[in-house]
């Protein structure tokens, strides 16, 4: 009788697991000719997300953002991710520290 | 142009204060040079290698691998300075004493210069890797790269260079009797801003909870990628929005560490020294 719980229970187990990975969600940014897409992101307030840069041109960059505490190369043609929030609803500004005057962008929370 | 040599100035002024008070705590002591330099040139060459891989250091670790990285050797710092520091809490007095009386070179060969080589090699290695990346993308990419890399790099890093020539210069005016007091406070401070910058990654990487996002924020009156702003950083560990857990790492390093030298530092002084 008792072992009938088994599968149950391992399941239990791997659905408590894979429950964070689904629970996040995941925004892209792309960089393109030194300039982030889209320039204004919408993300959710309160909770864990995960931001992917991908970088589309041939040189690196730094995404980097104050408010958001985080300093990150991104070589060129390649992508990295981050670990975000959960964050308070406002506005998080952030750069591509490489290329300041054009690679410029905001993180909505709300 | 301009651009790069700000870019690179950032990059290479923390390391560069580092070293200066790297080399100035290691006053006195014999083959400090080759030791330091060495540090440097180490560092330089791992961070190239770094470079190479660093999409493959991305990638690794559920796309933490960079802030482990960046963690883990922040910490292997923090160990080092903490070591030299409570070493030279046990020393220093006889060491300050044979300076003045016996003059400059003559010192005893055991002081923990690898340490301080070690921490040096770390501090190159962190920002220098992001810098070779950033150098090399510049010179391959764009028309005009090489020059704009050679003399924004050039102008950059003797920017860096110099605001740590004159630490390091003004470092050694100080008396000899509170010198090593005087750098053994900055390696105390270095150590505890290095251990919060430790924590803010822990916290990227996702292995740690910030405890309390942005205690304050002072960035509007002081920010932290203004001149004032950097040189607190690299310092004295200023950030101007800090975690909670940052300011827990920094209380914590700056308690143990303060708290071993203070606790040597008594100890040492139970047994006499000899009167002459």
């Amino acid at each position: 009788m008792t072992h009938n719980f088994r599968p149950v229970f391992v399941f239990a187990l791997l659905s408590l697991l894979a429950a964070p990975l689904i629970a996040e969600e995941s925004f892209t940014l792309t960089i393109k000719d030194h300039q982030y897409q889209p320039a204004e992101l919408q993300v959710p307030a309160k909770q864990k997300f995960k931001l992917v840069v991908k970088n589309e041109d041939a040189t690196p960059e730094e995404f980097e953002s104050k408010p958001l505490k985080r300093e990150k190369i991104v070589k060129g043609g390649s992508q990295i991710i981050m670990n975000l929030g959960p964050l308070e609803p406002g506005t998080y500004e952030f750069v591509g520290e490489f290329h300041e005057d054009t690679a410029k962008g905001t993180l909505i929370a709300r | 142009m301009f651009a790069t040599a700000i870019i690179v100035f950032r990059e290479v002024l923390e390391a560069a204060l580092i070293i200066s008070i790297v080399m100035a705590a290691s006053r006195g002591a014999r083959h400090r040079g080759a030791w330091v330099w060495g540090g440097v040139v180490a560092g330089l060459l791992l961070s190239c290698l770094v470079a190479l891989f660093a999409g493959n250091l991305a990638e690794a670790l559920e796309g933490a691998g960079q802030e482990l990285f960046n963690a883990a050797i922040l910490l292997v710092a923090v160990v080092m300075l903490g070591w030299h520091n409570i070493w030279m809490q046990q020393h220093g007095r006889e060491i300050a004493q044979e300076m003045s009386q016996v003059g400059r070179e003559v010192v005893s060969g055991s002081r923990p210069l690898h340490a301080l080589a070690l921490v040096v090699g770390l501090a190159v290695l962190r920002e220098g890797s992001e810098l070779v990346l950033f150098l090399f993308g510049l010179a391959s990419a764009e028309d005009g790269g090489a020059s704009a890399m050679l003399f924004g790099g050039g102008l950059g890093l003797l920017l860096g260079a110099s605001v740590g020539f004159i630490l390091y210069f003004g470092l050694a005016r100080i008396p000899m009797h509170y010198f090593f007091r005087v750098t053994g406070w900055m390696i105390l401070f270095l150590a505890a801003g290095l251990a919060s910058q430790a924590a803010a990654f822990l916290v990227q990487a996702d292995w740690l909870p910030p405890v309390g996002r942005t205690v304050w924020d002072t960035s509007a009156i002081l920010p932290e990628d203004g001149l004032l702003g950097q040189l607190l950083h690299a310092l004295v560990g200023y950030v101007a929005q800090p975690d909670g857990i940052q300011l827990i790492f920094y209380a914590f390093t700056f308690l143990v560490i303060g708290g071993l030298m203070r606790g040597l530092g008594q100890a040492s002084r139970v047994t006499p020294p000899p009167s002459r």
